[in-house]
């Protein structure tokens, strides 16, 4: 699957696009340059891929996300991305919970030792706990058992639900969740079968 | 000869799973499995391998690499890889143990660097590396993680190296810290060291290199940092460089004072 990436600013013109002040983190040529002689483009994975969006240069300053200016900022980019979330085109929010279990389960894509032939996984039981039988789960992020039976399936959920799987930096900019729609790691289908896998009342997470 | 080891988890882990299975038993039952096989680690043939080739004449120049100085003086392994990586006054920059190995294949063997850069992990002249690591880490085994990065160049190394330690991108976000900045955390059933503390960095820059069950292959940093990189959806980082010496040396000293464990032993 090829990767769509959308730049704002680099780390290096970061002062200009925050006007931050004096506070700001100031460009760093050195930095700049240990990054463009240390890697090489490979497969599919480019050198554009070390080119930060604005999220990924604030979110990557543990002292600097935390400033009121750039909270502020942040907070626009959350706006931002929950503005350009697609619900899905036939209004259908639920696909195969049993096709989403597959999805959960495989971490393939978008690595230099895939091709945009490989189908991408979510990689999800990497941080969370999904269907209790299997135990090779992660904690990087929250248990999602019995996602559906605590929260039912109203529309308010079934739409949280799709936004947080599509970009789950519109509800938080420094989350440690791949944004699976915006980067086009998941199809629609995709994200429908995991959805089904949260919330159809016959997944096996909701029994 | 491989031995099956994954089989044998396998059964271990089945006669756990007759209740819900919570996974802090999951994780001690691997820490004994561990203990089980640690005693026979195959990194011992790469570092039997590893001191013939230290003494083997090689390259153009028909010369071994006796003579190597990895920071204690010409020929000096015992406690090298302890005080690695630091500053050369030779090379006039901070290296790591496999970058100084490169520096002394050319310089005493005639060995260029750039072919080495261009090789691939376990093949050819990187394999021979890779035994060379083992055969040094080993003289430095049980001794004190001594990084304290006092040099000029080699503060500058350790802050670009926590840069890059949060620097996100590509495709996922990810970034070194996306895995590896808080406790307890573990990506499926694999442990994440916390490397933003001293017991956390020590954990994991003085486990690696190690063997590792899963690919029956010796791993060197330069190794376990290219495959982070890659799990990271980032572009190839070229061995040797300076992203990667930055990220080691940021690693060591923030380790520093705990205990050399290499080479180890990993799933």
């Amino acid at each position: 699957m090829n990767t769509l990436y959308v730049r704002y600013c680099t780390t290096a013109v970061l002062l200009s696009c925050l006007s931050l002040g004096a506070q700001a983190q100031t460009a760093d040529p050195k930095f700049e340059a240990m990054l463009k002689e240390g890697f090489r483009a490979q497969g599919i994975a480019g050198l554009d891929r070390l080119e930060q969006d604005r999220i990924q240069a604030l979110c990557s300053d543990p002292e600097l996300r935390q400033t009121p200016a750039a909270q502020k900022v942040l907070i626009e980019e959350q706006s931002k991305a929950m503005a350009a979330i697609q619900p899905p085109a036939d209004g259908k929010y639920l696909g195969s919970w049993k096709a989403g279990e597959a999805v959960a389960q495989s971490g393939r894509g978008a690595t230099w030792s895939d091709t945009t032939k490989t189908p991408n996984g979510g990689g999800c039981y990497n941080c969370h706990q999904i269907n209790k039988q299997e135990i090779s789960y992660g904690n990087i992020g929250p248990s999602l058992t019995g996602y559906g039976k605590t929260r039912g399936t109203s529309d308010a959920i079934l739409t949280y639900t799709w936004n947080r799987i599509s970009n789950s930096k519109a509800y938080n900019a420094c989350s440690n969740m791949p944004r699976m729609a915006h980067f086009n790691l998941l199809t629609e289908q995709q994200i429908k079968d995991v959805m089904a896998l949260l919330l159809d009342p016959e997944s096996p997470v909701n029994k | 000869m491989k031995i099956k080891y994954a089989s044998f988890l396998l059964v271990s882990l089945l006669s756990l799973s007759t209740a819900p299975v919570f996974s802090q038993s999951t994780s001690d039952e691997i820490a004994k499995y561990r203990e089980m096989i640690a005693d026979g680690n195959p990194s011992e043939l790469y570092e039997m391998a590893g001191e013939e080739l230290w003494k083997k004449p090689a390259g153009p120049k028909q010369a071994s690499l006796e003579k190597c100085d990895l920071g204690l003086g010409p020929g000096v392994v015992h406690g090298a890889a302890a005080q690695l990586p630091r500053y050369f006054k030779d090379t006039d920059r901070v290296q790591d143990l496999e970058s100084r190995l490169m520096t002394c294949m050319q310089t005493l063997q005639g060995i260029a660097q750039q072919d080495v850069i261009n090789g691939a992990f376990g093949k050819g002249i990187r394999k021979d590396i890779e035994a060379v690591v083992a055969y040094v880490v080993t003289h430095s085994k049980g001794m004190k993680i001594d990084v304290p990065a006092t040099h000029p160049k080699e503060k500058e190394m350790v802050a670009l190296g926590k840069k890059m330690f949060f620097f996100q991108g590509g495709p996922m976000d990810f970034s070194c810290a996306s895995c590896h900045s808080a406790k307890d955390q573990r990506i499926r059933l694999q442990d994440l060291p916390d490397l933003t503390t001293q017991a956390g960095a020590a954990l994991g820059w003085g486990a690696w290199p190690a063997y590792r069950v899963s690919s029956g292959e010796f791993w060197t940093m330069q190794r376990r940092l290219n495959d982070c990189f890659r799990q990271q959806r980032m572009p190839f980082p070229i061995y040797g460089s300076d992203v990667t010496v930055a990220l080691s040396i940021f690693m060591a000293n923030k380790g520093d004072g705990g205990i050399v464990q290499t080479p180890g032993l990993k799933r």
